[in-house]
C-alpha cells in the first residue's frame, strides 16, 4: 500500500513543531515562574540589606557586591590577555602547527567542566600560590574560564574588518601594529564589547568555579580586600535552596530573580550592541 | 624608538597568543599533581573500577564506578531525550518556521543558553522533581530521570545551534535538486539534507553531550546524592561532577579524599578533551 | 636618472611562478604603462616595487631590485612604502572622514599638529583635483563621495605622504569615462613631480598616458620601449597581437 507522502509530511512537520515547542515553551515558563514567585521579595531593602537570621530574612546585598567584584576581576584578567591573543590569531598567526595547537587549546578550555576549573583554581591559586580562598583566586579562576569566549568573539570582530583597509594602511607606509591600532581595533570594538559583556554575564552566573576558591556561606562584613572571601549570588542561591531549611519561598525565588535579571540583562545589552553595530557598519 | 615599542608589543601579543596552550597545560599539570598522589595509596584499577565510594569511612573506600555509572546513566538519558528533540527543533527552525517566528524561537533558545545552571537546578528541584515523584510514585523525585530531563534541556542550545549551522551550510543545490525532482519538502529534509549535514549534526551532538557530562550544579541539585551503582533511571544517583562539588568542602587538603577528588577531575578533563577534539575534527572534516 | 633598477627578478606565490626573469629600468619622472592580459604578472610586478606582495605569507622573490641605487629588501619597509605610494583598482577609502583619510599616512609617519596637517591635506587634495569639491565638508565620512571622487581621494591620500614614485594598479577600472578622464589628467600633471608606474587593462589608456610601455605575458616581460614605438612597430609579434586585440 503506497503511503501518501504529503500525509507523511504533515505528520512529520507536526512532530517537529511539537519538539520545538517542548524546548521553547518551558523556557518561557521558567522565566514566568521565577518572576511571579520572586517579584514579591524584591524591594530596595532586599537588594541593599545584609542577610539576617541565617539567610532567612534581610537582604542579599553582600552577594550582589561579591558577584560584582568577582566579575570585574575576571574581566580585568581575561580582556587584555584575550584581546591580545585574538589579535595574534587574527593578524599574525600563520597557517601552521602552532596555530592549530592554539585553536585546539581554546576549544578545550571552552569545554573544560566548570567544576574542574574550580579544582584548578583551588590547587593553583588557593593552595599553591597561597592566595587562600579569596576574591583574587575566584576572579582569576573565572577569568581563565571566560578566556576562550573573549578570544573567540574578539577574533571574529577583528576578522570582520575588511582586508582592504589593512592593505591601504600598509601601502601608505604604516607598520603592522599601527594598522592594527588605528584601523583594525577601532572598527572591531563593538564586536569586542559584545563578547566582553557576554563573558561578564557568563562569569556572573557560574557557581562551581567559585565554590572552593572564594565563596563563603555567610560573612558578617563586606570584603575589604582582594584577599578576602566574598559571597556571591549563584552560590547564595545554591545554599539557601539546598542547605538552609525553612527559607521563605519568595526569598529563594527573589534571589534567583535577581541573578537571572543580571545575567539576562547583560546578554540583552550584548545583543543590542551587536545588532546596532551591524546596522551601523559603513562598509 | 617606535620600533622598540612596537617590538615589545608584538612580543606581548605572541605571548598572549600562546597563552591558551599554556593554560590548558597548566590545568592538566595541577590536576595531575594532586590527582596522581592518590595512586600512591590506591592502585589505579581500584580507583577506576572500585564499586564503593565511601570517602569518609575508615579506611576510605575510593572506587568511582558508581559515580561513573551515575554520570553515564544521566548522560545517556539526556542524550536519548535531547538528540531527537534537538535535531527536530533545528530542522523546524531552519526549514519550516516562518521568518518572524524563527527569530522568536532562536531568541528563546539563546535565552535558555544564558540561564545560569544553578537557577535551572533550583527550578528543577522545586518543579520537575516533585512532578517526577508524583508521576512514578517514588519516595523522592531527585533521581537520574529528573537529572536527565533537565540536562537534556540544558544541552538543547548547543545541539540546536550547531545542528542549525550544519543544516544551513548544506548547498542550496541539493535541496533545489530534490524538490525539482518532485520530492516533498519533508522527503528532501529526511533523505537529502539531514544526511548531507550529518557530520555537523554529529559534532553538535557530541558537544551537547560534552556539555552534559561537565554539568555540575543543576545535576547536583536534582539527581539526589546517592553514590551507589544505579539499577534504574528512577533512583537517585551521583555523578562525577557533583561528587567533586559536594565533597571538596569537607575534604582536608592533602588527604586521600582530597587527592581522589582531583583524580576524578583528571577523569573529567580527559573525557572532555577527547569529546572536544573529536567534535572539532568532525566540524573541520565537513569543511 | 634611473629610479628603479630591476635585474632578473623571479617571484613565486607558493608553487606558482608569477614573475620570470624580469629585467627593466624605470626612469625618474616618467610614466611607465604596464600592459598585458590577465594573470600576466602585471600586478605582481607592481606590488613588488613597494613590497606589498609580502602581505602574502607564501611569497618569495629572487633577483636584484634597486631603488635609487639601494636594495629594496635592505631599505626599511615602511620608509620604502612612504616613498613609493600606491593607488588601488577600486576606490578604497578608509572608514574615516575625508580629512582623516588624507591625513592618515602623514599621521602614521609622525606629523601630529592639526595646523601642519591642514596645510598638507589641502595641498594633496588640490593636486588630486578634488579640493574644490570637498573643501567645505572635510569632516564628512569619505563614503559619502561618489566613486570618482573617492578614487581622487585615494590619490590625494597617497600624495599627502610626499612619495617619489606613485604606483597605479588599474585605477580607473571601476570608474565612468568622465572620472577616468579626470584621473588621467591628474596623472599627466603629476608626472612633473613624480615617477609613475601605471598598470592598466585598457590598452588605449596606456597609449594616451605612458611615456614608455612595458608588455607582460605569463609572468615574462616581453618588451618595454617608448610608447610610440610599441604601438606602431613593436619588436615582438606577441606584443603586436595583444595590442591589436588578437588575444587577451
Amino acid at each position: 500500500m503506497k503511503r501518501d507522502p504529503l500525509r507523511t509530511q504533515r505528520i512529520a512537520f507536526f512532530l517537529l513543531l511539537l519538539a520545538t515547542l517542548l524546548v521553547v515553551v518551558p523556557v518561557g515558563l521558567i522565566v514566568v515562574i521565577i518572576v511571579q514567585k520572586g517579584f514579591p521579595a524584591i524591594s530596595w531593602q532586599f537588594l541593599s540589606d545584609m542577610p539576617r537570621q541565617g539567610m532567612r530574612a534581610g537582604g542579599i546585598f553582600p552577594a550582589i557586591i561579591g558577584t560584582l567584584y568577582l566579575v570585574s576581576g575576571a574581566i580585568i584578567f581575561a580582556l587584555p590577555i584575550g584581546l591580545l591573543a585574538a589579535i595574534y590569531l587574527s593578524e599574525y598567526a600563520r597557517d601552521n602547527l602552532l596555530t592549530r595547537a592554539i585553536k585546539l587549546a581554546i576549544v578545550n578550555l571552552a569545554g573544560v567542566p566548570s567544576v574542574v576549573y574550580g579544582l584548578f583554581g583551588l590547587a593553583l591559586f588557593v593552595v599553591f600560590l597561597k592566595f587562600g580562598a579569596s576574591i583574587l583566586a575566584g576572579s582569576l579562576t573565572l577569568g581563565i574560564m571566560i578566556l576562550p569566549l573573549i578570544i573567540t568573539t574578539s577574533r571574529e570582530a577583528l576578522e570582520s574588518v575588511p582586508q582592504s583597509f589593512r592593505e591601504v594602511s600598509l601601502s601608505l607606509g604604516a607598520s603592522k601594529w599601527q594598522t592594527i591600532r588605528h584601523i583594525v581595533l577601532p572598527n572591531a570594538i563593538p564586536g569586542i564589547l559584545t563578547g566582553t559583556i557576554l563573558g561578564l554575564g557568563r562569569a556572573a552566573g557560574e557557581t562551581a568555579p567559585i565554590l572552593f576558591t572564594v565563596a563563603a556561606f555567610y560573612l558578617p562584613q563586606l570584603p575589604r580586600s582582594i584577599f578576602d572571601q566574598a559571597m556571591a549570588l549563584p552560590y547564595h542561591l545554591y545554599v539557601i535552596s539546598t542547605q538552609v531549611p525553612n527559607v521563605e519561598e519568595k526569598i529563594t525565588y527573589g534571589t534567583a530573580l535577581v541573578l537571572l535579571t543580571i545575567v539576562l540583562f547583560m546578554n540583552l545589552v550584548a545583543i543590542i550592541i551587536r545588532y546596532r553595530f551591524r546596522k551601523m557598519k559603513k562598509w | 624608538m617606535r620600533r622598540i615599542k612596537e617590538f615589545i608589543i608584538e612580543v606581548l601579543i605572541f605571548i598572549c597568543g600562546i597563552a591558551s596552550i599554556f593554560f590548558v597545560l597548566l590545568i592538566f599539570l595541577f590536576l595531575l599533581k594532586e590527582g596522581f598522589s592518590l595512586f600512591k595509596f590506591i592502585p589505579f584499577g581500584n580507583f577506576l573500577f572500585g564499586k564503593n565510594w565511601y570517602p569518609i569511612s575508615e579506611p576510605a573506600q575510593l572506587g568511582i564506578l558508581p559515580l561513573i555509572c551515575g554520570s553515564l546513566l544521566v548522560t545517556l538519558g539526556a542524550a536519548l531525550i535531547s538528540i531527537p528533540i534537538g535535531v527536530a527543533c533545528a530542522v523546524y527552525i531552519t526549514e519550516i518556521a516562518p521568518a518572524k517566528v524563527k527569530d522568536v524561537l532562536k531568541g528563546g533558545i539563546e535565552l535558555l543558553a544564558a540561564i545560569p545552571s544553578v537557577v535551572l537546578g533550583f527550578i528543577g528541584m522545586v518543579t520537575l522533581a516533585p512532578w517526577v515523584k508524583k508521576l512514578f510514585g517514588l519516595p523522592t523525585g531527585l533521581s537520574a530521570l529528573s537529572g536527565s530531563i533537565m540536562l537534556a534541556f540544558m544541552a538543547m542550545p548547543t545541539i540546536v545551534s550547531i545542528a542549525e549551522d550544519a543544516l544551513y551550510s548544506v548547498p542550496k543545490s541539493y535541496k533545489e535538486g530534490a524538490l525539482a525532482l518532485g520530492a516533498t519538502h519533508w522527503q528532501t529534509i529526511w533523505r537529502v539534507m539531514l544526511p548531507a549535514a550529518s557530520s555537523g549534526i554529529v559534532a553538535a551532538v557530541m558537544l551537547g553531550i560534552g556539555r552534559v557530562i561537565g554539568e555540575t550544579m543543576a545535576v547536583m541539585m536534582i539527581t539526589g546524592n546517592s553514590a551507589v551503582i544505579p539499577h534504574s533511571l528512577l533512583q537517585p544517583v551521583r555523578t562525577l561532577t557533583a561528587t567533586i562539588a559536594a565533597e571538596m568542602g569537607e575534604a582536608v587538603v592533602g588527604s586521600e579524599h582530597y587527592f581522589a577528588l582531583f583524580a576524578i577531575g583528571i577523569v573529567l578533563f580527559v573525557i572532555s578533551f577527547v569529546i572536544n577534539v573529536t567534535a572539532d575534527l568532525f566540524l573541520h572534516r565537513r569543511k | 636618472m634611473v629610479k628603479f633598477q630591476l635585474r632578473n627578478i623571479n617571484a613565486w606565490f607558493g608553487a606558482v611562478h608569477a614573475l620570470k626573469h624580469v629585467t627593466l629600468d624605470i626612469e625618474q619622472k616618467e610614466i611607465l604603462s604596464v600592459i598585458g592580459p590577465s594573470n600576466s604578472g602585471k600586478s605582481t610586478f607592481l606590488r613588488m616595487l613597494d613590497r606589498m606582495n609580502e602581505i602574502h605569507p607564501d611569497f618569495k622573490m629572487t633577483g636584484s631590485a634597486l631603488f635609487d641605487g639601494a636594495d629594496i629588501m635592505r631599505i626599511d619597509r615602511e620608509s620604502l612604502r612612504k616613498r613609493v605610494g600606491m593607488v588601488f583598482a577600486l576606490p578604497l577609502p578608509l572608514p574615516l572622514s575625508i580629512f582623516d583619510n588624507v591625513a592618515y599616512g602623514v599621521r602614521m609617519h609622525g606629523t601630529r599638529r592639526k595646523k601642519d596637517l591642514s596645510v598638507i591635506v589641502e595641498q594633496a587634495l588640490t593636486q588630486a583635483y578634488l579640493w574644490d569639491e570637498v573643501k567645505d565638508r572635510l569632516n564628512e565620512s569619505a563614503f559619502k563621495l561618489s566613486g570618482g571622487q573617492q578614487q581622487r581621494l585615494c590619490i590625494a591620500r597617497t600624495l599627502a605622504v610626499e612619495p617619489e614614485v606613485i604606483l597605479f594598479d588599474e585605477p580607473c577600472s571601476g570608474l565612468d569615462p568622465i572620472s577616468t578622464a579626470k584621473v588621467e589628467e591628474a596623472m599627466l600633471k603629476l608626472k612633473e613631480t613624480y615617477t609613475i608606474v601605471l598598470v592598466t587593462n585598457n590598452v588605449k589608456q596606456a597609449a594616451r598616458v605612458g611615456d614608455r610601455t612595458a608588455f607582460f605575458l605569463s609572468g615574462e616581460l616581453i618588451e618595454a620601449d617608448k610608447t610610440d614605438k610599441i604601438f606602431t612597430a613593436p619588436s615582438d609579434e606577441r606584443t603586436d597581437g595583444y595590442i591589436r586585440g588578437k588575444f587577451g
